[in-house]
């Protein structure tokens, strides 16, 4: 039987979920042996070229591009997990939800007590190789559905092992107290 | 320091716990409390300025800043919309210049939207400085507005005569009217003050509650705790200080029968209250009055001076040594959640109104820790009759789950909305046929926190054991929305007045909310209906009944007028988040000049 197929990402993140994945330390040696990585950061995978079990997405989204790899993994994966506040509740990024994009980008560019007088023209950045921004931040399930949720900021890398362990080898996962009592 | 703002801490000698009252007496002389004020009456009450805050920020009639020379509170009821609110508030901006949340640049007019203020038979309805406005037009708008610019006083813009009944009273002179369509017990004309106090003083306390046991007359707020009961616990507790409270919250959106029993039987409420403070043994008894009925206070506190001066009230009370007795009335400052018994007492102490955890029960530990009775209006009206006629003779109304009579309050598309007494056991078509309602696609029976049926449950009964209800009954016309002008309108209730101390209550109506919108603007699937169904649950957890039923909206709109929902689901999609890229971008593109 051919091993289980990951894929991974990060959206709106940090890539802080992901660092925390690679805190499993040797145990990668594990999982190599049980799962195989598509598209992913880990291996620089740039597009799917197979379909996968299992799609782990770190952060939300908050433009365009983010909505487009999002939905590229839904239709690639059989199971989407959310990894991490930020692709289950906006985390951070979400913060500026409470104002308008206009606001926002009005005080990044223009109003902004950090903005320099070498911006005179006003401009906000508006290449077309940039990304659109969204209205506002989304959490993935608002976007596409999703399987599960690892909560955490990061969720700590046994979590994410022991999660992805219970879900290639299809045992319940266990949850001790002290791996989801965040604070 | 403020000379004024002193006199009125004096007023109340220092009590910190009559911080609601000088905070509403400083909002009423000021307009407003600012920092400073605040300052002061945390200062001369010795609480913390964040204690005093907390109050401060919770009601919805107190306000840091100014909300103009004329503050118009319009009700944003469903009821209210189905009667052209909506055009009436858009006269006012018009005419005022600002937007509702706001005070015109000269500062004399406010523009403000608030909960249900009772007056459902006669929307659409305004509070301007306190004064209730009734019948609300855009013709009525534009003369009030004008009447405001040449500075008119409130009195004086209120030219279209007083009310029915005591409404016109030289110490109410409201506009509003009573539509008391039928009367029974409660409402009866057949009652003298005072003759069951002079019959109970014959009684021990304790034959008074098996009388009250006996009438088998349940809690008339919606709740239907038994009322010989709840006197009985109070009785038993060993702490000697004991009170009466009166619940006058009414906030429940579509009720207003105690604004009737308050306008129209006030004495028969007051000798209410002194039966229950015989039967437990208070002295002390606060009846707790909704900032929207403060209208009435004036009137109210001169029968309470001539029950007094009739030996009703006070020391010895109808020569009887021992039994006394009086009341205070205390005032709300706008808010729902006050309904709820431990809220309501919170809130007389002086606090933000959030329910206790129970037990203990306000009959052990109530206001300022002791033993406490909290009943309805309606039920203390019922206990009167019931002691001058007798238990079985109260029995003989209703049905045996649910004995006497319920006055309902009717509003909504009918030709006769008002205030009808009625046995319990009538069933909601007989009530329909009644109020002159025809083709109704369905009726909100107990308020928002209650239940909506459509006409394959005309034929349930009003009672404890069916379709419970502390008096609202909302009727819905066929041309109406359900989902968009009722449904919609009520989850946007429950999200304001919650008090946002239980998590699912403070979130999961917000959550329904988005679903809701999500199904009317079409892009709902059945997984959102299972979604609603399942999460419900969880509304278990909180603390009071406003968190147990703020979903009932769509509860109980999904359960009994399920096809609303199922016409409106996407059929042929299997799982759609609601989510569409061209909405989201726009703005990004709006902002960066892209296309």
């Amino acid at each position: 039987m051919s091993k289980p197929i990951v894929a991974t990402t990060s959206l709106a993140g940090c890539f802080g979920c992901h660092m925390s994945f690679l805190d499993i330390d040797e145990r990668i040696l594990d999982l190599i042996e049980l799962v195989e990585f598509n598209k992913s950061p880990i291996n620089d995978i740039k597009k799917f070229t197979k379909m996968c079990d299992i799609g782990l997405i770190e952060g939300g989204c908050c433009n365009d591009e983010n909505v487009h790899i999002l939905k590229d993994f839904r239709a690639h994966c059989k199971i989407l997990v959310s990894v991490g506040e930020c692709a289950i509740m906006g985390g951070l990024p979400a913060l500026r939800n409470s104002f308008s994009l206009k606001e926002c980008l009005d005080e990044a560019y223009l109003n902004g007590p950090s903005v320099v007088a070498n911006n005179e023209e006003g401009v906000i950045p508006n290449d077309e190789e940039l990304p659109i921004l969204l209205d506002k931040v989304y959490p993935c399930h608002e976007v596409v559905r999703i399987d599960y949720h690892l909560p955490g900021c990061p969720p700590s890398a046994d979590l994410i092992f022991d999660a992805l362990y219970a879900l290639v080898t299809n045992q319940p996962l266990k949850l001790p107290y002290e791996v989801v009592k965040f604070d | 320091m403020d000379k004024t703002i002193d006199a009125i801490i004096n007023n109340y000698n220092r009590d910190k716990n009559r911080l609601m009252d000088i905070l509403i007496d400083t909002q009423d002389t000021l307009g407003c409390v600012p920092d400073s004020a605040a300052e002061q009456i945390a200062d001369a009450l010795d609480i913390s300025k964040v204690d005093l805050e907390q109050t401060l920020s919770f009601y919805h009639f107190f306000s840091k800043e100014q909300r103009g020379k004329y503050t118009v509170y319009l009700n944003n009821s469903a009821v209210a919309n189905m009667y052209g609110r909506k055009e009436v508030a858009r006269i006012f901006e018009e005419e005022a210049g600002c937007k509702f949340g706001e005070v015109t640049k000269d500062g004399l007019i406010g523009l403000f939207d608030t909960s249900c203020i009772g007056m459902n038979d006669q929307e659409p309805a305004a509070l301007i400085n306190g004064v209730v406005f009734t019948m609300l037009t855009p013709y009525r708008v534009r003369e009030l507005v004008k009447g405001m610019r040449k500075g008119l006083k409130v009195e004086e813009l209120l030219r279209t005569g007083y009310g029915d009944g005591n409404n016109s009273s030289p110490l109410i002179r409201s506009a509003v009217n009573n539509h008391i369509m039928e009367k029974g017990p409660v409402l009866s004309e057949d009652y003298v003050p005072g003759d069951a106090i002079k019959k109970i003083i014959k009684l021990d306390p304790a034959e008074v509650i098996e009388e009250v046991k006996n009438s088998n007359i349940r809690g008339r707020g919606g709740a239907g705790f038994p009322t010989g009961l709840k006197w009985d616990f109070c009785r038993r507790a060993k702490d000697k200080r004991r009170f009466v409270f009166c619940n006058a919250d009414e906030g429940e959106p579509g009720t207003f029968k105690d604004r009737v029993i308050l306008t129209e039987r006030p004495r028969l409420l007051f000798e209410g209250m002194a039966v229950a403070a015989y039967a437990i043994g208070a002295a002390e008894g606060i009846l707790y009055l909704r900032y929207e009925y403060k209208y009435l206070k004036k009137f109210l506190e001169n029968i309470l001076d001539e029950m007094r001066s009739k030996n009703l009230l006070g020391k010895n009370i109808a020569s009887k040594k021992g039994f006394d007795f009086d009341i205070r009335i205390q005032l709300g400052a706008g808010a729902y959640v006050c309904g709820e018994e431990s809220a309501l007492i919170e809130s007389a102490e002086g606090k933000r109104g959030e329910p206790r955890d129970r037990p203990p029960f306000p009959v052990e530990k109530g206001y300022l820790g002791h033993p406490t009775v909290v009943n309805n209006v309606e039920t203390l009206c019922s206990v009167v009759k019931v002691m001058l006629y007798g238990g079985e003779w109260y029995r003989s109304f209703g049905t045996d789950e649910s004995t006497g009579t319920k006055l309902l309050c009717v509003s909504g598309d009918c030709h006769y909305p008002g205030v009808y007494e009625l046995e319990w056991g009538f069933s909601v078509a007989d009530i329909l046929e009644m109020v002159g309602a025809e083709n109704v696609q369905a009726v909100q029976v107990g308020g928002p926190s209650g239940t909506c049926i459509g006409p394959d449950g005309f034929e349930r009964i009003l009672g404890y054991e069916d379709l419970a209800t502390g008096g609202s009954l909302i009727i819905i016309g066929p041309h109406r929305d359900v989902l968009r002008d009722i449904v919609l309108n009520f989850m946007d209730f429950f999200i304001e007045e919650s008090c946002g101390s239980c998590t699912p209550c403070r979130t999961l109506p917000v959550a329904i909310r988005e679903k809701l919108i999500k199904i009317i603007e079409g892009r709902g699937v059945m997984q959102d209906l299972m979604d609603i169904e399942r999460w419900r649950f969880i509304m278990k957890v909180n603390r009071c009944g406003l968190g147990h039923t703020a979903l009932n909206p769509v509860l109980s709109t999904l359960k009994n007028l399920r096809h609303l929902y199922l016409d409106l689901i996407q059929k042929e999609v299997e799982y759609d988040t609601g989510f569409r890229l061209d909405e989201a971008v726009k703005e990004g593109k709006l902002v960066t000049n892209r296309t």
